[in-house]
């Protein structure tokens, strides 16, 4: 009933629109009033163009300068450091550009609109204006590409050999971490035909640096150091996006993609300066995976390097959490494996403290 | 050639003569005049009516998702009777249909509505008319290019009704999600009917380009120069070489997709573990198809673009009543854009993983190319100074190309900077920059195509207030749409998100969501104006006069109705450019091409008055030539 009542009213509504414009074109027709090439009104869009103008500039400003701290995400990298500077550069010669062609454009169309007093200028070309403004912008693109270069150059540079190295493994619709473990401290091969409902990183327990690797749900992250992030993906694309480390990289299944950078505060130093005791660094997927791609979401937390080798050394092994899959390592690895996942002490420790 | 090319349309002609007000009904019934016409007018309308419908299409699907990222808590059981299954129980929209209305308002704006409407439409009725030809090359060949996209369109539009919902992957179809079922509903049939229609659009725009570029090379009249041609016609020439260059690429890439899909074929696929099994698939590279996707999907987006400011370019100089600014620096930059959009499409994908060394070669590139969209820019604003500006609504909206152009295009500096797109890359920053630069500047060069070049499809004026009206509140809707979205993008805010509470730092600006929202119904809602004056005008229209904007090129120079052959006596031959707006010393402040030099001495520039000499003996050159290559046909 409702709707039915809704759907009158609109059709109401458009009916007497209708006549309104109905009226008004026979009333024109009636007071004989000729159609010419440039309607009487001509001068209104000139004026409307500058009250578009200043409005809309002033709203831009108005908002850009009031709403700074809502847009603008704080920086927690060295290399984000390096790209919202080129980013607010760019943006500074940009906005000056645009204001500046802005307000000579619209002026234009109210300075000339329709007079017929007056005659347009015949002035089909001129060289010097247009090498200038072909010149000016290729100088200042230069400028712009070249800075870029350098910074997109040391980004994705090879990272120093003592990185931390984390292994970030996108599914539908979830993030995985894989650490190396704290004893070999290098992660273990794999490989996508293993891959079963609990080995869930396809983990080739035949290589003995897999034995200690560890998985994790949250992602944490040391401070002032470099992290390594090899990034893969089991199903579709996917998109590791850390706002704010400025990080993003796909994830593709059957190409390892990586990411290097440097987080330069940690949660809590984040918290204190936000004044947020809530405040978490979050992972975000950018890449659409499918249906939850919008919830594909990882915990980031970035501590002092102390608390991070604590927190690591506290961490099971996967294989200790598995044991089952002890059956899925070559015999003569067995023990190693055992001691390695921290499942049986390790023999020559125990001698090391005879010794002591 | 007069005599050559009279004898080639006699039977045309004869009909013709002074029958102009019902030739329509001559030389066919209704099915071979207005349904398999080869008249490239009437292909032209076909194709304008068919894009309009996608338009509204693709609009209407924009504003369902808008609802939902603007009003997430909104119950949404009235589109029940529309959506169906589509809305949950609890009255919300589905996530995966979500997904699904993205990937088909993407696919359906770019291809469908800003190709074939924009392009197809005007390409085809501009050309023959603009450069003095009775019809396209292969009429035939033309009417084949509409039925493909017909064909398409059908199946694109079947694929909305599928169970399991159309294609929705993202109008970029990255594979593997697109090519596993087992990964997305709409990757089931919705995708493979999605790649069949796209196989047939692409059948059908090489058989329009094919069709463009040889009736502007081979059929223009007498004294029609290149140097001559308007920039509609240099725009949609460029256009078409870009899109013989670039769209059997994507056909390539469907193909091997389809392949990927239904054969087991791995050119995409490897390494991938899904719904609890690992895939024989193997060796393949998803990011190959990103390549040769790109390797189409950057020049089209100058395919949209091109046509859009070659009309703009011809409206401009015509109400500004001033030569376009720089008529061959206007022709070297498209020139000079559609050759570097051929090798800029990496920049889509700094962050796929791809070398970084290519990244840089990519970011170079890309910032060239804003050298000389930035010339068309100045260009623009040049023409308008010391002009002697009327506002149409055609006027209206080249003006607003311009501005989106212009803000749309500098946003693009940033994404072209691959240290910067880091960031950006795939937020809502990418979302406002295309939007402005590509979607709603093209759209604009549509209307304003669509209200200058009404007169002379339909024979009746539109109204003009009402088309005032449809501007303005369409001007601002567009900025108040798509500038929020920078800011949202600049906070981080990802795109193809059916909602940000998941996430804490994309908690905020609900309230600049629900405005961008409701400005997206709201210039929906204006978009009605323009179609009621549109079908209103074509039958109630005020009668167009022959040349209704004072305007110089060739297509104002046939009857009110141009029958099948156009110009119902001799071709009109030319003599001058398009551009001779206000010249000091002429009676009027214009000069149509058609008028000799010979007759305007008050008005000639030194060099002209030379030209007047070589009047005669070349334009009898000129027919020699003219009538060897009508020969060769």
């Amino acid at each position: 009933m409702m709707s039915l009542i809704i759907v009158l009213g609109v059709v109401l509504v458009l009916g007497i629109l209708f006549l309104i414009f109905r009226i008004s074109t026979l009333v024109g027709i009636a007071k004989g009033k000729k159609e010419e090439l440039v309607s009487p009104n001509n001068g209104i869009h000139a004026v409307l163009f500058v009250v578009f103008l200043v409005g809309s500039l002033a709203l831009f400003f108005w908002y850009s300068i009031t709403r700074f701290h809502l847009y603008t995400l704080p920086i927690a990298s060295v290399h984000g450091k390096e790209t919202d500077r080129l980013f607010w550069i760019t943006m500074a010669i940009t906005v000056i550009a645009f204001v500046i062609i802005s307000i000579i454009m619209f002026v234009f169309l109210y300075q000339y609109r329709y007079n017929p007093a007056r005659r347009a200028k015949f002035f089909p070309d001129n060289h010097y204006l247009e090498l200038t403004w072909t010149i000016i912008p290729a100088i200042v693109l230069a400028l712009l590409i070249f800075t870029g270069l350098r910074t997109w150059n040391d980004i994705t540079g090879p990272a120093s050999k003592d990185a931390e190295v984390v292994e970030l493994i996108a599914q539908q619709f979830a993030w995985t971490a894989r650490y190396p473990g704290v004893k070999d401290k290098s992660l273990g091969k794999v490989n996508y035909k293993l891959i079963d409902a609990v080995n869930e990183f396809g983990l080739d327990l035949s290589d003995k640096n897999s034995f200690d690797d560890f998985k994790s749900l949250e992602l944490h992250l040391p401070v002032g150091q470099e992290v390594l992030l090899k990034i893969r993906a089991k199903d579709v694309i996917h998109s590791v996006f850390l706002p704010h480390f400025r990080v993003k990289m796909d994830a593709v299944p059957g190409m390892p993609t990586q990411f290097k950078f440097k987080a330069t505060k940690t949660t809590e130093q984040m918290r204190d300066e936000l004044g947020n005791p809530n405040f978490n660094y979050e992972l975000a997927c950018t890449e659409i995976c499918g249906r939850g791609h919008f919830s594909m979401k990882m915990s980031v937390i970035v501590e002092e390097q102390e608390a991070y080798e604590r927190w690591k050394a506290s961490q099971e092994a996967w294989l200790k959490q598995n044991p089952d899959y002890l059956n899925k390592v070559p015999a003569e690895l067995k023990e190693a494996a055992m001691i390695k996942a921290g499942m049986q002490a390790d023999p020559g420790a125990g001698v090391a403290a005879v010794k002591e | 050639m007069a005599t050559t090319d009279i004898h080639l349309h006699q039977d045309v002609h004869h009909h013709d003569d002074g029958h102009d007000h019902d030739h329509e009904h001559h030389g066919g019934n209704f099915w071979t005049t207005y349904i398999f016409s080869e008249d490239h007018k009437i292909i032209g309308k076909q194709f304008l009516i068919t894009g309009i419908f996608w338009a509204l299409l693709g609009g209407t699907l924009s504003v369902i998702f808008r609802l939902q990222l603007g009003f997430p808590d909104m119950n949404l059981d009235w589109l029940k009777p529309v959506l169906g299954g589509w809305i949950t129980p609890e009255g919300k929209l589905d996530p995966e249909f979500y997904l699904a209305l993205v990937t088909m308002h993407g696919t359906i704006m770019v291809f469908f509505v800003l190709t074939a409407g924009l392009s197809g439409t005007f390409s085809n009725f501009l050309i023959p008319l603009q450069i003095g030809a009775r019809d396209m090359a292969s009429g035939f060949m033309n009417m084949l290019s509409y039925w493909f996209f017909f064909a398409s369109s059908v199946i694109m539009f079947v694929s909305l009704f599928l169970e399991t919902g159309p294609a929705g992957g993202g109008w970029t179809v990255y594979p593997p999600l697109s090519a596993l079922p087992q990964a997305i509903k709409g990757s089931g049939l919705g995708m493979t009917l999605w790649l069949v229609a796209m196989a047939l659009f692409i059948v059908s725009s090489l058989l329009g380009s094919i069709n463009y570029i040889s009736t502007v090379i081979n059929m223009r009249t007498r004294g029609m120069s290149f140097t001559r041609l308007p920039l509609t016609i240099w725009a949609f020439f460029f256009t078409a070489i870009i899109g013989i260059l670039s769209f059997p690429v994507l056909f390539a890439a469907a193909l091997l997709l389809i392949f990927d899909r239904s054969f087991g074929t791995s050119f995409y696929l490897s390494d991938i573990y899904i719904g609890g099994e690992a895939l024989a698939h193997d060796g393949g590279s998803p990011v190959l198809f990103q390549h040769l996707f790109w390797f189409l999907g950057h020049p089209e987006v100058y395919i949209v673009l091109l046509p859009a400011l070659g009309l703009s370019s011809e409206i401009i100089a015509t109400n500004s009543r001033k030569p376009i600014f720089g008529y061959k620096a206007m022709i070297g930059s498209m020139l000079f854009i559609a050759i570097l959009s051929f090798i800029v499409w990496a920049h889509h994908m700094f962050v796929t993983g791809m070398n970084p060394f290519l990244g840089s070669i990519f970011m170079l590139l890309t910032l060239i190319i804003a050298v000389p969209s930035a010339v068309k820019i100045f260009n623009y604003v040049t023409t308008l100074w010391k002009g002697n500006i009327i506002f149409t609504p055609g006027m209206l909206f080249s003006i607003g190309l311009v501005s989106f152009f212009l803000t749309g295009g500098i946003t693009g500096i940033f994404l072209g900077n691959s240290a910067i797109d880091i960031q950006l890359h795939d937020t809502y920053f990418v979302v406002a920059h295309f939007h402005l630069v590509m979607g709603s500047a093209s759209f604009f060069g549509m209307l304003a195509g669509i209200y200058h070049w009404f007169p002379k499809m339909f024979g009746r004026m539109m109204n003009e207030r009402l088309g005032h009206i449809h501007f303005w509140i369409t001007f601002v809707g567009v900025y108040m749409v798509f500038f929020p979205m920078h800011y949202i993008g600049i906070a981080g805010f990802p795109r193809r998100y059916y909602s940000w509470t998941n996430f804490e730092t994309f908690s905020g600006f609900t309230d600049l969501n629900m405005l961008v929202s409701v400005a997206a119904v709201l210039t929906l809602a204006a978009q009605f104006i323009f179609l009621f004056n549109f079908f209103y005008s074509i039958w109630r229209g005020r009668l167009a006069p022959a040349n209704p904007w004072n305007s110089n090129t060739l297509e104002w120079t046939t009857p009110r109705n141009p029958g099948h052959g156009n110009w119902p006596g001799e071709i009109p031959a030319v003599y001058r450019w398009p551009y001779d707006y206000s010249k000091p010393g002429a009676k009027d402040d214009f000069i149509p091409q058609t008028i000799p030099y010979s007759e305007t001495p008050e008005s000639n520039l030194p060099h002209e008055t030379e030209l007047i000499k070589l009047e005669s003996t070349s334009g009898d050159d000129i027919i020699i030539q003219g009538g060897k290559l009508e020969g060769n046909h």
